[in-house]
């Protein structure tokens, strides 16, 4: 389409037509301030402070919304629309508790950082003192509904993103809130945590529950013995914390800072992924032989599954009984693990970083104590984990590069793949392939199961016997597939979901400013880690090898079944 | 009531007198439908349009250009939708148009369908007026009988479904795409526009949206013709207006008026003029939406050309008298209570600047405010008005704004720092 | 089958239904309201979470999330009730029913509540009880008809 002319603060240039002024402005290099705004999102035009001036238009105009059309002149910075703005944010200020100071956001807080852009330096508007009381009801997240802002962000994560709908704007006027309905907690509502809401607040109204005191006093217990394991997402997401651009691999160093702050052992998250590969592996071979369950459904990620929980009880049995890498881990670092490095179970205490608010609420769970007492200790998510850096004032940048511990931290590039849309599945397929058909795969790379689409699809021969693979993210696209399963129009042998949006790169923990787009460049760095591997599949891994060989004996045998396979319920 | 001329006009409402399916059709009610239906949509809108007949529901937007916008769509499924959550404070006239004319309003309904193309429709009446809703059902049901509504309408192959669909208590459900949002079964918060909904509305099918007095003006257009129509009022604005007036006057109800009158003319003439012994200090015109003028003003002459020139907005024709007994500031305070209320409380202005508008005017009121606080109000004032998500918030910035331009005065003087002791203020 | 089952079936399940049931359910309500066991029927029979059940009932001023009285009085806050004397009014009746705007009378049968705009400014001042309008009120009279109900109930009792 052709190029059409617009006037933007007195300068004549040429854009795509049909685009928003908003977008107009940012190509110009004009960054006009928004809240409510999302790239990932509908258009709300609900804050307004993007407002502008259009010449031949009575009152401003939300820039987020209006599209430009040829000879439209519009003018960003009068007067009147600063005036305009400034009133706008000052009403916002007047509304919102003055305790910048104590605040879990101070620092990246977008309301703050337009306050200081805009120089708002006196607010005449009475302030209210709110009254409602904060949530913390659940291990996850928690609530301050007196910050909220009413920019809708995560309304529309919960309801179009994720097709929850927990998260609801009810009654109206001065009253409005955006909460579950009764002024109910999380925990009384169907809630999955998977914290997408807390990833798009622009403020502290809903973050995660910060856990980065228990484990300060953990690291500070000379009696303790603190282990930490890594998810694979948080290797190429940690360093945006430190203003790296997103996708950057920054694995050694990642092992640098977390020695640092003082873990006994730095162990990896993708050794038990790597596990989860050859238990599930070999569970799905089982049920296709001996005519159990299919399709199977992965099991990894707790957000999905309480949403099974909660939303498709009935079709509980087609999960994998699987544990996530996480609880696997766990299990393994207070029986196996304690027993070859002679320590007491009691004084070890496992500590993970996760991209996942969920996580949190899987580690609490009652049946996760395979171990005899809680499996994984703490959770933190990628978020607490920069914070607790930036507390020791680590410059990320003068970090080494380092390795992680053994044995829990040798892995395969398979396991490194688990964080991203589609990884579990490829993992598995690498491993299922040679198991099935005693070949060796000569092309590693399943690219059908790649990307960011909603649902994937792809099938694979194995020795004349078809597996057909789904792959779903987020929980819009997951319960697309679980409609068909209950129709009863699945083919699909083997479905892998992730709750979130790309994957757990995409989770309700990483860093603020998390999009799309950011996705798709954190997804590439996995598979570049992958690629720069020199083992890529699971059942490659020497360790993983040498736990079977001395302390579990065989997958699905006795003692896996007893430490790393789950069990659900339905919470409907 | 009809003080004017001894001809019929377009309404002819008497207070208490209901006029059934018999009487509207011995009156030449439902003749209009037949022309119509007879001549085509085509010919139809062009009496509209040259009758020059505008939205009566405040927007004042010229129906036929409306019509032909929905009939410019490829999309054959249209929807025709009836305003009639009449919630402007002050206002009155479609509560009487729906308990004592209300096949008037059908036949309206109908013709107008018929030259959108539209094949369903929703009368959508606030659920404070049950009677309203009543009456309509039953004439809805009578009119589908009588075959004047329903399938194959008087035997010419149109037909139009027409349901009443009930608000619950939301004057934001006026607002067009609010309204739309109701029918759909959610809340009245209005969507942003553009689309318009002759484009995408009820459903994302082009709908028409019109007041119930621009409707029920439609059948007597195409009985009698466009010319006939144009002999009341002015070139500018023909046709007549229905005017609720109540206050401070002697005679309080509904009129109906030739555009053209003044303001003054009308409250004296219709209205009576005030009340023994008491002077009009302010009048109120448009309803809380609306302007609050000073008597001067009133030599405006109702036209919508004329009240834009002096900045009055007609509105819904509400016009509400203040006498000299009366406090401006809490006439202001009441509407800002109002749209407080109503506000849907979605945007930032429209909310939080009203809420804050509220607690400048209960200080004045209290004799607590300062100088600043004035200041304050003008600047939240234009804030509301011009960066609001929609035309409540606007309307409220804009009669706000109004009572500030011809009454601060009256707003400084309720400041405790109003006394000449005080040093003035740096205001911001 | 249930109250609410039954105006499900007499509307339909449509989506765009959901208002139109919540107001024939509150209608059909003894208390006049819309209790959390009627939210969560709703929600089951028409499918849609219970949250955007709540939160369409929640919006509207005309629909009550709690208990009310038999009889619902509303009385009219705009300017041209408001300059009518209609405080008068107000006082007369919260005197006779010992009760404030949004509280219901302990016999449970009435309700006071405040409405925008009855559209009786020619007879202000107006209150609305139940489906009628009464205007040109003085505050003698507004009484009278509040006692007048009451009267008529109880004689329904002792019937």
């Amino acid at each position: 389409m052709q190029n059409i002319n617009i006037t933007l603060n007195g300068k004549v240039t040429a854009v795509a037509p049909e685009i928003t002024i908003l977008e107009a402005a940012r190509q110009q290099g004009i960054d006009l301030p928004t809240l409510c705004h999302h790239p990932d999102q509908r258009v709300k035009a609900n804050c307004r402070i993007c407002v502008v001036e259009v010449e031949g238009v009575k009152n401003l105009v939300p820039s987020c919304s209006t599209r430009v059309t040829a000879g439209m002149n519009i003018t960003t910075n009068s007067p009147r629309v600063r005036e305009t703005v400034r009133t706008i944010l000052e009403l916002i200020f007047a509304d919102h508790p003055q305790e910048c100071l104590t605040c879990i956001r101070n620092g990246n807080c977008e309301l703050r950082q337009i306050a200081a852009k805009f120089g708002v330096r006196d607010i005449q508007g009475e302030k209210r003192k709110h009254s409602f009381s904060q949530d913390f009801s659940t291990p996850s997240l928690v609530r301050n509904p007196d910050k909220c802002i009413k920019c809708g962000r995560c309304a529309e994560a919960c309801h179009y993103i994720q097709n929850v709908g927990i998260l609801y704007s009810h009654n109206r006027s001065t009253e409005i809130s955006i909460s579950p309905e009764y002024g109910k907690q999380l925990a009384d509502v169907a809630c999955v945590l998977c914290g997408q809401c807390a990833l798009v607040c622009p403020v502290g109204a809903i973050h995660e529950r910060d856990d980065t005191d228990r484990v300060w006093e953990a690291l500070a217990d000379p009696q303790k013995h603190v282990v930490v394991q890594v998810a694979p997402a948080v290797r190429v997401s940690l360093a945006e914390e430190f203003g790296f651009p997103s996708g950057e691999i920054a694995t050694g160093k990642l092992v640098s800072a977390l020695r640092s702050l003082g873990f006994d052992r730095i162990f990896d998250t993708d050794f038990s992924a790597d596990l989860t590969i050859m238990e599930e592996g070999h569970e799905l071979l089982d049920r296709i032989a001996n005519g159990g369950v299919l399709p199977m459904i992965t099991s990894c990620s707790p957000g999905w599954i309480k949403y099974m929980e909660h939303y498709y009880p009935e079709l509980i049995p087609h999960l994998s009984t699987c544990k996530s890498p996480q609880q696997m881990f766990g299990a393994l670092a207070k029986t196996y693990y304690a027993q070859t490095s002679g320590l007491e179970a009691k004084d070890i205490i496992v500590v993970s970083v996760m991209p996942c608010t969920a996580k949190k609420f899987e580690a609490e769970r009652p049946e996760m104590d395979a171990s005899g007492s809680q499996d994984v200790d703490i959770v933190l998510t990628t978020r607490e984990l920069g914070r607790m850096l930036q507390h020791e004032g680590i410059d990320f940048r003068m970090l080494p590069e380092a390795e992680f511990d053994s044995p829990l931290g040798i892995s395969t590039g398979a396991a490194a793949i688990f964080g991203a849309t589609g990884g579990v599945m490829e993992a598995a397929l690498r491993t299922v392939y040679e198991v099935v058909t005693g070949k060796t795969l000569t092309d590693l790379n399943f690219t059908t199961v790649r990307g960011m689409t909603g649902v994937k699809e792809a099938s694979v021969d194995l020795a004349g016997m078809e597996v057909k693979a789904g792959i779903a993210h987020g929980l819009a696209n997951a319960k697309k597939i679980l409609e068909m399963i209950k129709a009863g129009q699945s083919d699909y042998t083997f479905i892998e979901i992730m709750c979130c949006p790309g994957g757990c790169i995409g989770g309700g923990g990483q860093p603020y400013g998390t999009t799309n787009e950011i996705r798709a460049r954190r997804i590439e760095a996995l598979y570049q880690v992958d690629e720069n591997m020199p083992l890529r599949k699971s059942h490659e891994n020497p360790a993983v090898q040498e736990l079977y060989q001395d302390f579990l004996l065989e997958p699905l045998g006795e003692l896996s079944h007893r430490l790393l396979h789950t069990q659900y319920c339905s919470r409907s | 009531m009809n003080k004017m001329l001894d001809d019929d006009q377009i309404f002819n409402i008497s207070p208490g007198r209901h006029v059934d399916l018999d009487h509207h059709c011995q009156n030449g009610g439902y003749s209009a439908l037949a022309k119509a239906l007879a001549q085509g949509p085509e010919t139809s809108l062009k009496e509209i349009s040259d009758a020059g007949l505008r939205g009566r529901g405040g927007a004042a937007f010229p129906t036929a250009e409306k019509i032909k916008m929905l009939r410019a769509n490829t999309e054959k499924l249209r929807y025709i939708i009836c305003n009639a959550d009449e919630g402007e404070p002050g206002t009155f006239k479609d509560r009487f148009i729906m308990t004592h004319i209300p096949f008037q309003l059908l036949e309206g309904i109908t013709i107008a369908a018929f030259m959108a193309g539209a094949s369903e429709g929703y009368i959508y009446v606030r659920h404070e007026y049950p009677e309203a809703q009543k009456i309509l059902r039953e004439s809805i049901e009578e009119a589908e009988r009588r075959g004047f509504l329903g399938e194959n309408i008087l035997g010419s192959g149109f037909s139009l479904s027409l349901k009443l669909f009930s608000g619950a208590g939301s004057y934001l459900c006026g607002e067009e795409t609010a309204l739309i949002s109701s029918i759909e079964g959610k809340k009245g918060r209005p969507r942003l526009k553009p689309p318009y909904p002759t484009q995408a509305g009820l459903w994302q099918k082009p709908t028409l949206i019109n007041n119930v007095e621009t409707l029920a003006n439609i059948p007597k257009i195409i009985e009698k013709s466009a010319s006939w129509y144009r002999s009341f009022g002015t070139p500018d604005s023909p046709g007549t207006k229905l005017i609720s007036l109540s206050g401070d006057v002697q005679n309080r109800g509904l009129f109906e008026v030739p555009f053209g009158m003044t303001f003054a003319e009308i409250i004296s003439e219709y209205g009576g003029g005030a009340k023994t012994g008491k002077a009009i200090k302010a009048v109120n015109i448009g309803g809380a939406s609306g302007v609050l003028i000073p008597p001067e003003m009133l030599f405006t002459p109702l036209e919508y050309l004329a009240c834009s020139k002096t900045g009055i907005t007609i509105g819904s024709g509400a016009i509400f008298v203040l006498d000299d007994t009366r406090s401006i500031l809490s006439n202001v305070q009441n509407r800002l209570r109002f749209f407080l209320h109503e506000s849907c409380g979605k945007c930032t202005p429209c909310r939080e600047g009203l809420r804050q508008a509220n607690l400048i005017l209960d200080r004045l009121l209290a004799g607590e405010a300062v100088r600043q606080d004035v200041s304050t109000l003008e600047r939240y004032t234009r804030a509301i008005q011009e960066a609001s998500f929609c035309g409540l918030g606007q309307a409220a910035g804009n009669s706000l704004r109004s009572s500030l331009a011809y009454y601060r005065d009256e707003y400084l003087a309720s400041c405790r720092d109003n006394k000449p002791s005080f040093i003035e203020e740096e205001t911001a | 089958m249930t109250a609410i089952k039954e105006v499900v079936n007499r509307f339909g399940k449509e989506e765009a239904l959901l208002l139109q049931v919540i107001l024939a359910v509150q209608d059909a309500d003894p208390q006049n309201h819309l209790s959390e066991e009627a939210v969560n029927e709703i929600s089951r029979e028409m499918n849609i979470s219970r949250s955007r059940v709540y939160s369409t009932a929640s919006f509207y001023s005309e629909i009550s999330l709690k208990p009310r009285g038999m009889h619902i009085i509303r009385i009219c806050t705009n300017a041209p009730c408001e300059n009518a004397n209609k405080a008068s009014i107000l006082a007369a009746i919260k005197q006779e029913l010992g009760i404030k705007i949004g509280q219901t009378t302990t016999d449970g049968l009435f309700s006071l509540e405040s409405v925008n705009c009855l559209g009786a400014c020619y007879m202000s001042p107006a209150i609305k009880i139940d489906d009628a309008v009464y205007g040109d009120l003085t505050p003698e009279a507004a009484v009278a008809i509040i006692r007048n109900l009451r009267k008529e109930y109880q004689n329904e009792q002792n019937a």
